[in-house]
């Protein structure tokens, strides 16, 4: 493996996150809270000059391929969610260390499980530094680092393939460059007109600010206790019910649209297929939950908003989901598995991989009946490669292998069944809140340090789809 | 410019890298999935799986805003009709590998009425090249500019001959010649030399000067290698069937080595004037039954590349003069450079080579237009022909004045038919030719080529 070119891909990496943390640091001075300014000013300073230091010299072995696109990748993301929590740990506002990473990682994979009690006692540059890692998280944080770096370097797809979610990875265009610009364009014009929206609400620019960083990440950290039930407003729910929609769609979509091609996103089967989900659930959790609530459009605005913050993995709350029936409790836990649509921000197993297992499982029964037949998979009228198939199948093995291991470990804690497994749950998929202790209304804080420390791990594991992580135990010393 | 390459097999995939590092935005297009996946991975260039066939395909891979169409599949007709095509759908220049010479024939005809731009033949223009490295025995590589008028030639400095430890200031008056040293290659590096650079033996030096005169400096260099008479040629595929053409007609004998009995017929029918065997040219039994001892040259074009080297290495031994040698994989070259074979030629680099000239040519360039392009020692050196147009600054300033940087310097010109060697005196005008070396890699324009010398003045 070519270490020197991890090294300095990681370097440039730590600069980075050390200028992006320059934008927290002003909030600090806006809001005049020394402690948290200190904190960033620090990390900052330390931060670039270790990146520099790290990438004065530039290795003359440019080479990376798979696995060194996968080591980058993994080590990029440990490191952000260990030095990314050193600003709230310095400024006292998350005591334990532990703690201050899983909120990090929490943070950057776009998670929003929090281990904070009280989320109003934090200050804003904190606040803003957790919503702006959900920003950062959701695309990517090396596909960041590409669209602002001049870099010609052509082996660059190896990282974009490790860190962007589904089971295939394409470009839009032909130059890399362009192409994660493009994504980045959108996804910031995206986040803009979120902005303004919610500006135009009961809410005050910084609170539409962050609220539209944590949707367009599908993270979900928010900033009041009740998170969005707090604000109780419709024009703020269907809003964000909107983007959230938005934000879990391939974004390859949205380039589609710009460069007109309309039928292409009628006709993609994964989007309609998205849709259908996100319709029937919606429908079916309304209706069981009009007693709850009296009329069908009440429980309709609540049923949708869940629906759309658990399928899409951002994990706000307008409802205590526990107190709902348990049918739709349970379609809801379903729904995290789903996830968004490949190519979104959205985490989970990501709606490809369902389509590709749906089609598949139908095709064995086609087979068990007819022994001879042959059935190709086909997806947009094009036939998925037998790779493609066999890898999501795989995947879906290694990630309920995972899920057991997890559980299994996360016992130890001993709290109840519903805590345990929805919390490896709701973190392998990105999700957030889950059910038990960990409802929308309740948080982590109650899990051991060496617990949080393993759910971190499950969500770097779930926003890099678990095998750049594996490449970690396929080190060996030469 | 938006460059879309349908078919890449071994020949795409070298002149989709060459492309890729002119940082045009290049998408290929080929049928099978693993290749269009190669491309994504290893290039800064869009990969599609798709038919060059299918008009479907064809817009989907953005024909419409292309503005070069590149078929290079292995089957000419495929070439030619999605060359045909992609034009209807509106790219601009549509060029296709066809290899068939029947093709070639009606050049003004494909190119008019279907509106092809351009038609390599890589076979074609590899027997040029090889044609080209027998009449100057002694250079590795002679390249010509200006419609002939001008030639640039590759030599290895001999030890203990004139030129070992040579100041290269002396050379004009010791050799009573016009002609200038533009690049030297030493261990692996490509240098500009100036006035005071001293040659050692084992360089490998590039020469620019008119045709006569480089003849005459052969000569006088000492150890002349004759005239090539008698050329030895193993293999008969379709690069010797250009290839004989013109070494009987430059009244060279040609004695060819081929396997099979049906074409070694079909050859003897084209070219009764040579000398056809029908042998296993592996065998060095059978070589030195037919004389390889006493032939000027061989030239390996078997269709195995290690064979080729083998057989090369082989001749050397012999002590033949002249060797060429055709190898198709690119990652050989590095090999067989080290084990001592000077005169390699390739024919998907040469067919890279060609479009890159071609892409080249037609880029929007300010005030000047690439006419030729060469690119030499393992791409590491350019030798570019623009012609001046429009009104630069740099039109009539005395050359001492201009050029002071490094890894550029203007070889020749030519001005209405005359032959220059530039020296610091000269200047450049309207219309004229301007050979120019450089080191420099992506160079489009003069324009280009003097800003950058300021720019790195001012800095």
């Amino acid at each position: 493996m070519n270490y020197k070119m991890i090294g300095y891909l990681t370097g440039q990496m730590i600069r980075v996150l050390g200028i992006l943390m320059l934008l927290p640091l002003i909030v600090s001075l806006i809001y005049q809270e020394p402690a948290s300014r200190n904190a960033f000013a620090v990390t900052a300073i330390v931060l670039i000059v270790v990146g520099t230091l790290v990438t004065l010299k530039k290795p003359e072995n440019k080479e990376i391929y798979t696995r060194e696109g996968m080591a980058t990748v993994t080590a990029t993301w440990i490191l952000v969610s260990i030095l990314g929590a050193v600003p709230y740990f310095l400024s006292g506002e998350i005591p334990n260390f532990a703690d201050a990473v899983f909120e990090t990682a929490s943070g950057f994979t776009t998670t929003g499980s929090t281990i904070l009690n009280d989320v109003e006692s934090v200050s804003n540059a904190c606040l803003f530094w957790r919503s702006f890692s959900h920003w950062l998280g959701g695309m990517g944080v090396l596909v960041f680092i590409l669209a602002v770096l001049p870099q010609n370097d052509t082996k660059t797809m190896h990282l974009v393939r490790a860190e962007s979610p589904g089971p295939t990875a394409g470009k839009l265009a032909s130059k890399m460059s362009f192409s994660v610009r493009m994504l980045y364009g959108i996804y910031i014009a995206l986040t803009v007109l979120e902005t303004i929206l919610l500006t135009c609400s009961k809410m005050t620019f910084f609170e539409a600010l962050n609220h539209a960083f944590a949707t367009a990440g599908t993270g979900g950290f928010g900033m009041k206790n009740a998170s969005i039930a707090a604000y109780d407003s419709v024009y703020i729910d269907v809003v964000i019910t909107i983007f959230m929609l938005l934000f879990s769609v391939n974004f390859t979509m949205y380039y589609f649209l710009l460069s007109k091609k309309f039928l292409q996103v009628f006709k993609n089967e994964e989007l309609r297929f998205f849709l259908s989900i996100v319709v029937t659930a919606s429908l079916l959790i309304a209706i069981n939950i009009i007693p709850v609530y009296g009329g069908f459009f009440k429980s309709l605005r609540y049923s949708s908003f869940q629906v759309l913050t658990v399928i899409s993995t951002a994990g706000f709350a307008t409802a205590d989901f526990t107190e709902w029936p348990f049918f739709s409790q349970m379609i809801l836990l379903i729904l995290m598995f789903v996830g968004g649509c490949a190519g979104s921000t959205g985490g989970g197993l990501k709606v490809m991989r369902i389509l590709i297992m749906c089609k598949t499982a139908l095709r064995e029964i086609r087979c068990v009946l007819n022994p001879r037949s042959v059935v190709t998979i086909k997806c947009d009228g094009k036939a998925i490669d037998k790779e493609v198939v066999r890898g999501v199948s795989y995947y879906f093995v290694v990630f309920m292998l995972l899920l057991a291991i997890s559980v299994l470990l996360l016992s130890l804690d001993g709290h109840d069944i519903p805590t345990t497994v929805t919390a490896v749950i709701t973190c392998l998929n990105n999700v957030g809140p889950g059910l038990g202790e960990i409802n929308p209304s309740g948080n982590f804080s109650g899990f051991s340090s060496w617990s949080k420390v393993l759910l971190s791990l499950d969500m770097l594991l779930g926003r890099l789809e678990i095998y750049p992580m594996l490449v970690l135990f396929t080190i060996r010393k030469k | 410019m938006n460059i879309l390459i349908v078919g890449c097999g071994k020949a795409g995939m070298i002149l989709t890298r060459t492309l890729c590092q002119e940082e045009h935005n290049v998408t290929v297009m080929d049928i099978k999935p693993n290749l269009a996946e190669n491309v994504l991975n290893n290039f800064d260039a869009q990969g599609i799986t798709g038919n060059g066939l299918i008009i479907k395909d064809l817009q989907d891979a953005g024909v419409e805003e292309a503005h070069a169409v590149i078929a290079m599949t292995d089957s000419d007709e495929t070439n030619i009709l999605c060359c045909m095509m992609a034009r209807k759908c509106g790219a601009k220049h549509a060029i296709a590998r066809v290899r068939n010479p029947m093709f070639s024939q009606q050049l003004v005809f494909m190119r008019d009425e279907l509106d092809i731009s351009l038609m390599v033949n890589p076979e074609y223009q590899t027997a040029n090249e090889i044609a080209r490295m027998l009449r100057y025995p002694n250079a590795i590589h002679v390249e010509s500019f200006a419609n002939g008028r001008m030639e640039l030639a590759e030599m290895r400095v001999m030890p203990g001959g004139i030129m070992d430890g040579l100041v290269l200031s002396a050379l004009p008056s010791k050799m009573k010649l016009r002609l200038l040293v533009c690049a030297v290659m030493r261990d692996d590096q490509c240098l500009i030399p100036d006035g005071n650079f001293v040659l050692r033996s084992n360089d490998r030096i590039y020469i620019t000067a008119a045709h006569s005169e480089l003849s005459k400096f052969y000569k006088q260099v000492g150890d002349v290698k004759n005239r090539i008479k008698s050329v030895m040629i193993v293999g008969g595929g379709k690069i010797s069937y250009y290839l004989i053409r013109q070494l009987l007609e430059l009244g060279m004998q040609v004695k060819i080595i081929e396997q099979d009995l049906n074409r070694c017929e079909q050859l003897s029918e084209w070219f009764p004037k040579a000398d056809i065997i029908c042998a296993d040219g592996t065998d060095q039994d059978i070589l030195l039954e037919e004389g390889i001892a006493n032939v000027n040259a061989c030239i390996t074009l078997t269709g195995i590349d290690e064979e080729n080297i083998i057989l090369s290495l082989y001749a050397k031994k012999i002590g033949v003069n002249k060797i060429v040698t055709k190898i198709n994989r690119t990652s050989l070259l590095p090999i067989s450079d080290s084990v001592g074979l000077e005169n390699i030629v390739s024919p998907k680099n040469t067919t890279a080579a060609l479009i890159l000239q071609y892409i080249r040519g037609k880029e929007d360039s300010q005030g000047s237009n690439i006419n030729t392009l060469y690119r030499l020692a393992e791409d590491k050196l350019e030798a570019i022909e623009f012609i001046v147009r429009g009104d630069a600054d740099y039109i009539g300033v005395p050359l001492k004045k201009l050029k002071s940087g490094s890894g550029f310097l203007i070889a020749g010109i030519i001005r209405n038919n005359k032959r220059i060697i530039p020296t610091g005196d000269d200047c450049l005008k309207l219309n004229d030719s301007v050979i120019i070396v450089t080191t420099r890699q992506k160079v489009a324009s003069l324009d280009a080529m003097f800003h950058a010398e300021e720019a790195d003045r001012s800095s």
